[in-house]
């Protein structure tokens, strides 16, 4: 069982967690994804690679608490064991020097789209990072993307720090500027990576979003993850996570998404009652008010 | 407990015993075994019954040639567990093959006593003695063959690889099996509902391989994690594959991605490996619908369709393209899901899904059919009859119309040659694959298929597997 070396707390209700797993962490790259069960009870729950430490075979991860499991995961101490962590899973993200390339990480998307940034800075890309969050606080590796990244721009909505505004602002100013952009990547909550794309396109700027549909097995076996891309349907765990934005039917994954609602609600709020002061108090906030 | 041996003719006068079941009204609240297991009395009863005819074509009739009258006979001399034993000599699962074998396609079909009276219940006997061995602790290690220090890779803890890792250990190797999900037993343990396959006779079977000396490592994706080529790098000798056919196939018809329709590769693995029909005590939901369809006629829709009504469907349709005498379902299975209330729906093909303002599916538009020509199969080509559209209202879908092999290892492993459905080719006698000491079997060679036709292919192919690693052993020591 795989051995949680730390797991910290590094905004409102985002966390880090660093898990022992060398077999995974030495084939695995930029782009995949693992799926971790914390318990007999879990879920399998899919969960984007922020780091892989390839000489300690260490993955981080970072989350944020949304439900049950999140928080259920954000219970577990370091030297704690999680039950399973399977992976690599996915196709890794493409990776080629296409002269300019700009990355963005919208949230909790900062984290993913980390290691992409370094894969596409060492193939030789100039490269341009955009990240967003919703305020200060919810903001973690501008330090890591600003030693990456020929040019970083940070963003807040409420304008606590950094620039006041979307992530989609300064990726506009680039685009409007006339520089010739090879590649763009963009990984965050849905509808920032439907927006965004939707920028794009008049631009002819090609586009890759990395997709985050619900997941069971995560080895193609069950096509719960289902997305639509132009007039085909594609299996997010097997022929993603990547796509095309262009191509991308954002609001049925949307609505996809919102499947499990009820039972997520019912779920989370039976948890944090049992939970009591194990729960951090943001989280208990949460609850409260979804 | 010893019988005294009755008349033939006497014995052919006993009625095939009536396996005790639970209540149809009754069972749909709730996951337990339907058919509850022959008291002791009525198995002694069932097995004199048996003829022990020197020539059981039985035998024949088993795809992977049990020993019948030979295990028949141990229970009328009163005792089980060397029943059981016997059984295993040649099948690693009887628990298992007892439930959910279609014996009346095979040994049953072929039983003397078919002709004129009705067969002996093997299949029901071989559950009893399998169980009377596990439960009451008398399970024996068999002796294992000395140690031939050859390492194998079973990729897959489905039927398929579970006995090719059993027999192989009994022959002496070092058998490590690799499984992608977190629980061993592939189809075993997500596909077939707890009321007809409990999971803890998976696990118990499991266990008993693993206390053979067989290693388990789940959550390894063989494919993403290791190659084929690198389990032999790693010092392995000789690969199966048994990776099943997990690729569900859907309708491809308008509306399919609305939430609430589910391939049912998904819903039972949500519900049986899962367990999400014990949410919220196990975390991963489940839509429970009111009114479901499940598309599709064969074991999987039996198993999908009555999962729904014991998650609380008020009806629970069967929608078949064909006529129930061509679905592929086990007749006992048919006639549970008829007893427990399904309707069914023959000679009904989906046309389109109908969706709700928030992306839910609310009706499934139809076609009713009437029956042409034979296709490929054989079977009737079922033809959609013009103008005869309907729509039924439904808020949950399952399509259960059959899986593709999953292409996850033929992709990864260069030289591995399938045919144009993803099916990976083989030697139909050694089971080997156009790779030098890579094997396959199971449903990832011959498409959706049964437990007992995988543990069959398992068998050649541990077989064969056994005499290329004595064969590279000869050669070893020629060299020397």
């Amino acid at each position: 069982m795989p051995e949680v070396l730390d797991n910290v707390k590094i905004g409102p209700l985002n966390w880090k967690m660093r898990v022992r797993v060398p077999k995974l962490v030495a084939k695995a790259k930029a782009g995949q994804f693992v799926i971790i069960r914390v318990n007999e009870e879990g879920e399998r729950v899919p969960m984007s690679i922020a780091g892989l430490d390839k000489e300690n075979g260490i993955l981080t991860i970072i989350y944020q608490v949304v439900g049950k499991t999140s928080a259920l995961m954000s219970t577990v101490e370091a030297g704690a064991q999680v039950l399973d962590c399977v992976g690599p899973l996915g196709l890794p993200t493409h990776v080629e020097n296409w002269g300019t390339a700009i990355v963005v990480g919208g949230g909790i998307g900062i984290a993913p789209i980390y290691p992409i940034a370094q894969a596409w800075k060492k193939a030789g890309n100039k490269l341009y990072a955009i990240i967003g969050a919703r305020s200060k606080n919810a903001l973690f590796y501008e330090n890591e993307h600003a030693a990456v990244a020929d040019k970083l721009v940070v963003c807040t909505d409420d304008g606590s720090y950094g620039r006041h505004g979307f992530v989609t602002d300064p990726l506009k100013e680039i685009l409007d500027s006339g520089e010739k952009i090879g590649m763009i990547m963009a990984i965050g909550p849905v509808p920032m990576m439907k927006f965004l794309s939707k920028l794009t396109k008049p631009y002819q700027a090609p586009t890759w979003v990395s997709l985050n549909p619900l997941m069971v097995d995560g080895t193609g076996m069950c096509g719960g993850c289902r997305v639509a891309v132009g007039d085909t349907t594609k299996f997010a765990c097997v022929d993603g996570p990547d796509f095309d934005g262009h191509k991308v039917d954002f609001d049925l994954l949307i609505k996809r998404l919102s499947a499990y609602k009820l039972q997520e609600s019912e779920s989370f709020h039976k948890f944090v009652e049992s939970s009591g002061c194990k729960l951090h108090e943001s989280i208990r906030e949460i609850a409260k008010a979804g | 407990m010893a019988t005294d041996k009755l008349q033939k003719k006497d014995r052919m006068k006993i009625p095939r015993c009536v396996m005790p079941e639970q209540d149809p009204q009754e069972r749909i609240r709730n996951f337990s075994e339907v058919p509850i297991g022959l008291p002791e009395e009525l198995a002694v009863q069932e097995a004199s019954r048996c003829l022990e005819c020197p020539k059981a074509p039985c035998v024949a009739g088993c795809p992977v040639e049990v020993d019948i009258p030979g295990f028949i006979t141990l229970i009328m001399e009163g005792d089980y567990a060397a029943a059981a034993r016997k059984i295993k000599e040649t099948n690693a699962l009887p628990a298992i093959c007892g439930r959910v074998c279609p014996q009346e396609e095979q040994c049953e079909q072929v039983c003397i006593l078919s002709k004129k009276f009705t067969p002996v219940a093997v299949g029901y006997l071989e559950r009893f003695v399998a169980d009377y061995e596990r439960e009451n602790n008398l399970v024996q290690m068999p002796k294992l063959a000395p140690s031939t220090g050859f390492n194998v890779a079973v990729v897959g803890s489905g039927p398929a690889g579970l006995t090719v890792a059993g027999d192989l250990t009994l022959l002496g190797h070092k058998v490590t099996i690799f499984e992608a999900l977190h629980k061993p037993g592939g189809v075993l343990v997500y596909g077939i509902p707890e009321f007809r396959l409990p999971k803890k006779i998976v696990q118990s079977e499991c266990d008993y391989l693993a206390a053979m000396g067989v290693e388990f490592t789940t959550s390894t994706v063989i494919g993403k994690s290791d190659t084929i080529d690198e389990l032999f790098e790693m010092g392995y000798d000789t690969v199966f594959i048994g990776t099943g056919a997990g690729l569900p196939n859907f309708m491809g018809i308008p509306g399919e991605n609305l939430i609430g329709i589910y391939s049912s590769n998904e819903y039972l693995t949500r519900s049986n490996l899962m367990r999400a029909f014990d949410f919220p005590t196990y975390d991963t939901p489940i839509i429970r619908g009111k009114n479901v369809a499940v598309l599709g006629g064969g074991n999987t829709a039996m198993d999908s369709v009555r999962t729904a009504l014991r998650l609380g469907a008020d009806n629970a349709y069967i929608v078949y393209r064909r006529s129930e005498a061509e679905m592929p379902a086990r007749a006992e299975e048919i006639h549970h899901a008829q007893q427990e209330g399904v309707q069914f729906h023959m000679l009904t093909n989906p046309i389109r899904f109908i969706g709700d303002d928030d992306g839910k599916v609310a009706a499934m538009e139809c076609i009713r059919m009437e029956l042409g020509e034979p296709d490929d199969s054989g079977r009737r080509r079922p033809v959609p009859i013009k103008d005869s559209n309907f729509t039924l209202d439904v808020d949950l879908v399952v399509v259960a119309i059959g899986n593709s092999s999953n292409p996850l290892i033929p992709q990864t492993t260069p030289g591995l040659e399938t045919n144009r459905w993803g099916n990976i080719v083989v030697n139909e006698e050694t089971m080997q694959t156009s790779r030098q000491g890579v094997y396959a079997g199971g449903d990832i060679v011959t498409g959706g298929a049964t437990v007992i036709l995988a543990a069959g292919a398992g068998k050649k192919a541990a077989r064969a597997m056994h005499q290329f690693l004595m064969a590279k052993k000869e050669m070893a020591t020629a060299e020397d």
